[in-house]
């Protein structure tokens, strides 16, 4: 008896593997199910390329004005190490 | 606190920032705290009582980051450095004061879907389960709003409205830049854990994006 063909990924289950499958988490077996999905599934690479983009965005620094009192000690802090360390 | 325009140290040069923090170059100092400062003191919070004590600590880590400069090595990034440095202070502070990580009492919820149902077919569809509303390509949105500022600050945004467990995580492995391995052992989780808070995590701020890349 011929063993049925494994049902492909829907859109909707790619979306939640995607983590598992950027982690390297996956089994070669569902990797290679994965990974034959993106080939015929645009949407699903927009996707990907999606959670990538946001990935790399989150690394970003995000700069903010510390409140005055921790910057001033800060700086003092700072020039205080600078002439210990000269 | 405030937004402000980036600096114009490049902070991401690990090995210029780190030569001129040794050479006693404020300007380098100056923006390593004002890009990380916000990230390590909402981070901060999450593991002491008080934003007083989140300060303390993140004050702390500072001063330990002028200290040990001289020993680093560049192993790791500075940036995952920087965070090793603050998590060990407040993980102490936190401890001293008996407060309680989200993640000893975890409960996910195996329901939560990062992308909502109704942007798939139905089941009585040719194609049930595949997008019925799918994410624009990113090469069609004009290059300028995926580099503004805004961009950035959306995402922040929707970092700091995550639950808490999925914030620390986020923020520990894609703001810090710690392997997985590093965050499993700070924050007492395994692997499967880790991952589907992540994954829960970065979904949400995918959606923030979208939803900016959205807007005309």
């Amino acid at each position: 008896m011929a063993t049925p063909e494994k049902t492909d990924l829907t859109c909707r289950e790619v979306t939640e593997l995607v983590t598992e499958y950027l982690e390297g988490a996956m089994s070669p077996r569902d990797r290679l199910d994965f990974e034959r999905h993106l080939v015929w599934c645009s949407w699903c690479r927009d996707y990907l390329e999606h959670v990538r983009t946001t990935i790399e965005l989150t690394g970003k620094p995000d700069y903010f004005e510390p409140p005055s009192p921790l910057r001033e000690q800060l700086l003092e802090a700072f020039r205080d190490w600078k002439r210990k360390s000269a | 606190m405030q937004r402000i325009a980036p600096s114009s140290v490049d902070v991401a040069n690990d090995a210029a920032v780190v030569a001129a923090l040794r050479r006693g170059d404020e300007n380098a100092f100056t923006a390593l705290v004002t890009a990380y400062s916000g990230a390590l003191l909402r981070l901060a919070q999450d593991f002491v009582r008080t934003r007083a004590v989140a300060e303390e600590v993140v004050q702390e880590t500072w001063l330990a980051v002028l200290t040990g400069i001289d020993r680093f090595e560049g192993r790791s990034s500075l940036k995952t450095w920087l965070f090793r440095i603050l998590v060990n202070k407040a993980k102490t502070r936190g401890v001293r004061e008996a407060r309680i990580l989200p993640f000893s009492s975890l409960e996910l919820d195996d329901d939560e879907r990062v992308v909502p149902e109704e942007r798939f077919r139905d089941a009585d569809d040719m194609w049930p389960g595949h997008w019925a509303t799918p994410p624009a390509p990113l090469d069609t949105i004009p290059e300028g709003r995926l580099l503004a500022r805004e961009a950035r600050t959306r995402i922040a945004e929707a970092l700091e409205t995550l639950p808490e467990s999925q914030r620390i995580v986020v923020t520990l492995r894609d703001v810090a830049g710690w392997d997985a391995e590093e965050v499993c052992e700070a924050l007492g989780l395994s692997d499967v854990n880790q991952r589907v808070l992540l994954h829960r995590g970065r979904g949400k701020l995918r959606a923030a994006l979208e939803s900016y890349l959205e807007e005309t």
